[in-house]
C-alpha cells in the first residue's frame, strides 16, 4: 500500500477530503463546447439537482464537468469522480465505476482503484443518503454507456 | 391546557424508541394505542369486506366502515353522505379537480391557487390545464406565505370559476383565511376547494362556518392509519361530480349495452373494496383527537411553537424563513449548510425532521431558497424535545454534516 493509501485510512483525513471537494468542487463548471454529452441528474432525488458532462474521444475520456445545487455528499462524491475519471480509458473507468458501487453496497473493493472516492466508504451506513453518493457517478456510466451505443 | 406527559403514555412508540425526537409531523403522526388497536382488532376479530357479506361479523364491519361516516361528520360539522373515504389527501385531490375538470369547467375558465401549495394540490390542475384548456392563475403570497385579503381580491375576477388552497401550507404553515375567501369567491360564483391536509389535524374545522364546498385530508397526518383519505363535499356539488374510479359497490345496476347506474354519494366515490381496516383506524384517531380536544391541541401546538421559535431565533448559526407567523412547522437552514446535510447531522443528534422543497416547488420563488429543514410539531411534542432540537441545531455545520459519516 503506499503512502497515500495508508493515509486514506485515517478518518480525519477523509473527512477532510469530503470538506475540500465541498468547498472547492474540482470540474465544477459547464462548458458550451462542442463534442460534450451531458445529463440533467433531477429526476432520481427531489433535492439533489446536478448536471454532468463529458467529453469522450475514441477511447479516453478527456474530460469531465458538473455543476448544480446539492448536499455535501452530491457535491464532494461528484467532484472526486471527475478527478478520478479525467484521462482514463471507458474500460478504465468502467471498472472504477464498477468498484465505487460496490464499497458503496458495503461489499468488498479495492480501495487502491478508488483512491480518494474512499472517503464515501461509510455511506452505506445512511441508506437514504445512497442516492446522493451516486448521482453523479450514475450520470457518468449513463454517458459512457451511451457512447458504447453509439460506437457500434 | 393538555397534560402532555400523559398523552405520551398513549403512544407506545415513546416506550420503543425512548431517544427518538419526532419533528417530521407534516409528514405523518405518531399512532395512540387505541388506533393501533382498532387496526389490529379488525385482523384479529372481524375481518370482512363491507356491504357484501350476510353474516355477523359483516355486519359489524358495515357498521363500523359507514358509521365512522358519522365521526367525521362530528368532526367537520358536516353531514354524514358528504363523508367520502378515499385512500389520502391527494386521492381527494385528484377527485376534485377531475370531478370539477368533467362536470363544472369549461375551456378558458381560471383555477386561482398559490404558488405555497403541496403538489398533491397543483399537478392535478395542471393536468386539465393541458387536458381541457383550463387556465391557472396565482394569489400573490406575502413573504410568510400568507394570502391577504387585499391579494386576494386583486386576483380575483369573475372568469375564476375555482379557488383551491392549503388551508395551512405545509412548509410555513401559514393559516390562511379560507372563511373570508370562501365568502369572497362565492360572491363571484366560484367553488372553493380545500387542501386540510394541515389543517384538520391541528384544528377544529366546521366547514358550515367556513362555507367551503370541498375539503381534502389524510388519517395519517391526524394520528390515523395509512391509506385512507376523506374527502367532504357538499352533497348537491358530489352528486353533479363524476367518480375517478369506475367499479364494485360503486354502481347500483349495470347493462351488457353498457347503461350504468350509479349509486348515490358517498358510495359512488369509494369503487372496488375499501380500505376498511384504516376507515376504522381513522374513527379511533377521530374520536381520540376530539376526546383530547382540537382547540387544546391547536393552543398548545402555538405555545410550543412560540417557546421553539423564541429559542432558534437566538441561534446566530440560524436563519428561519416564518419566524412571524404564529402557527406550523419551524422552517429552517444552518447558514452555509445544505438543508440535506443539517437534517443528516440532526438525524445523528436522533432527532427526526425532514430536508429539501417539501414537495412545494414553486414556492422557492417566494421565499427564494430551494430547500429548508422542517420541524413540524404535534400535541404529543414536549418543551424538551424542542430543547434538545435547539441544542443540536446550534451545532450544525458542514464539519459536523460530514463527521456523520465517521
Ligand atoms: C398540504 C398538503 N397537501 C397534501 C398532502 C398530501 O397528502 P398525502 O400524501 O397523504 O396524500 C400533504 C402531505 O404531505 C400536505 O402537506
Amino acid at each position: 500500500m503506499n503512502e497515500k493509501m495508508s493515509m486514506l485510512n485515517d478518518p480525519a483525513v477523509l473527512r477532510e477530503v469530503i470538506m475540500d471537494h465541498y468547498q472547492y468542487p474540482r470540474n465544477h463548471e459547464l462548458t458550451k463546447e462542442e463534442g460534450y454529452r451531458s445529463v440533467h441528474m433531477a429526476s432520481d432525488s427531489c433535492i439533489d439537482d446536478i448536471t454532468v458532462q463529458s467529453k469522450i474521444t475514441g477511447d479516453i475520456v478527456e474530460d469531465i464537468r458538473f455543476d448544480g445545487v446539492a448536499c455535501t455528499i452530491a457535491t464532494a462524491s461528484t467532484s472526486i469522480m471527475t478527478e478520478l475519471l479525467i484521462g482514463k480509458t471507458k474500460e478504465e473507468a468502467d471498472l472504477i465505476i464498477a468498484e465505487y458501487f460496490r464499497m458503496i453496497d458495503h461489499q468488498d473493493y479495492d480501495a487502491d482503484l478508488l483512491d480518494e472516492a474512499v472517503a464515501m466508504q461509510n455511506v452505506y451506513k445512511q441508506a437514504n443518503r445512497i442516492k446522493c453518493a451516486t448521482i453523479g457517478w450514475n450520470a457518468m456510466k449513463q454517458m459512457l454507456e451511451e457512447s458504447e451505443r453509439q460506437d457500434v | 391546557m393538555i397534560d402532555v406527559y400523559k398523552i405520551r403514555e398513549d403512544f407506545p412508540i415513546f416506550r420503543n424508541q425512548p431517544d427518538l425526537v419526532y419533528f417530521d409531523n407534516g409528514a405523518t403522526t405518531l399512532k395512540p394505542q387505541c388506533v393501533i388497536d382498532a387496526v389490529s382488532d379488525f385482523y384479529l376479530r372481524h375481518t370482512s369486506n363491507v356491504h357484501r357479506g350476510d353474516y355477523p361479523v359483516a355486519a359489524v364491519n358495515d357498521r363500523l366502515y359507514d358509521g365512522t361516516r358519522a365521526v367525521i361528520a362530528r368532526l367537520l360539522n358536516c353531514g354524514e353522505k358528504e363523508v367520502v373515504f378515499t385512500h389520502n389527501a391527494t386521492a381527494s385531490l385528484n377527485q376534485v379537480a377531475y370531478g370539477l375538470g368533467k362536470n363544472f369547467l369549461k375551456p378558458g375558465d381560471v383555477i386561482l391557487t398559490t404558488q405555497a401549495e403541496h403538489a398533491s394540490n397543483l399537478l392535478p390542475w395542471y393536468r386539465l390545464q393541458k387536458d381541457y384548456g383550463i387556465k391557472i392563475e396565482y394569489i400573490p403570497l406575502d413573504k410568510e406565505g400568507n394570502i391577504t385579503m387585499e391579494a386576494f381580491e386583486k386576483t380575483m375576477h369573475k372568469g375564476v370559476k375555482a379557488v383551491v388552497i392549503a388551508h395551512v401550507t405545509n412548509v410555513l404553515g401559514s393559516v390562511q383565511p379560507v372563511k373570508e375567501i370562501a365568502a369572497a369567491a362565492h360572491r363571484y360564483g366560484a367553488l372553493v376547494a380545500v387542501d386540510g391536509a394541515q389543517s384538520v389535524p391541528h384544528m377544529k374545522i366546521d366547514v358550515k362556518d367556513l362555507d367551503v364546498d370541498f375539503l381534502s385530508f389524510s388519517a395519517h397526518k391526524m394520528c390515523g392509519p395509512g391509506g385512507v383519505g376523506v374527502l367532504y363535499g357538499k352533497y348537491s356539488l358530489l352528486e353533479k361530480m363524476e367518480p375517478v374510479f369506475m367499479g364494485g359497490d360503486m354502481n347500483a345496476r349495470f347493462e351488457s349495452c353498457g347503461s350504468v347506474i350509479l349509486k348515490n354519494p358517498p358510495v359512488k366515490f369509494e369503487a372496488g373494496t375499501p380500505n376498511i381496516e384504516g376507515v376504522i383506524g381513522l374513527r379511533a384517531a377521530a374520536e381520540y383527537l376530539m376526546d383530547i380536544g382540537l382547540d387544546n391541541i391547536h393552543a398548545y401546538e402555538k405555545q410550543l411553537r412560540s417557546y421553539f421559535i423564541e429559542k432558534m431565533k437566538k441561534l446566530d448559526n440560524i436563519e428561519i424563513y416564518n419566524a412571524d407567523n404564529v402557527y406550523g412547522p419551524v422552517d429552517f437552514n444552518a447558514k452555509g449548510v445544505f438543508s440535506q446535510d443539517a437534517a443528516g447531522y440532526l438525524a445523528s443528534r436522533n432527532i427526526a425532521v425532514r430536508s429539501g422543497n417539501h414537495c412545494a416547488k414553486i414556492l422557492h420563488e417566494v421565499i427564494g431558497t430551494d430547500s429548508t429543514v422542517r420541524a413540524s410539531l404535534y400535541f404529543y411534542n414536549t418543551k424538551e424535545e424542542v430543547d434538545l432540537c435547539v441544542e443540536a441545531c446550534r451545532d450544525i455545520s458542514v464539519e459536523n454534516a460530514i463527521g456523520i459519516f465517521f
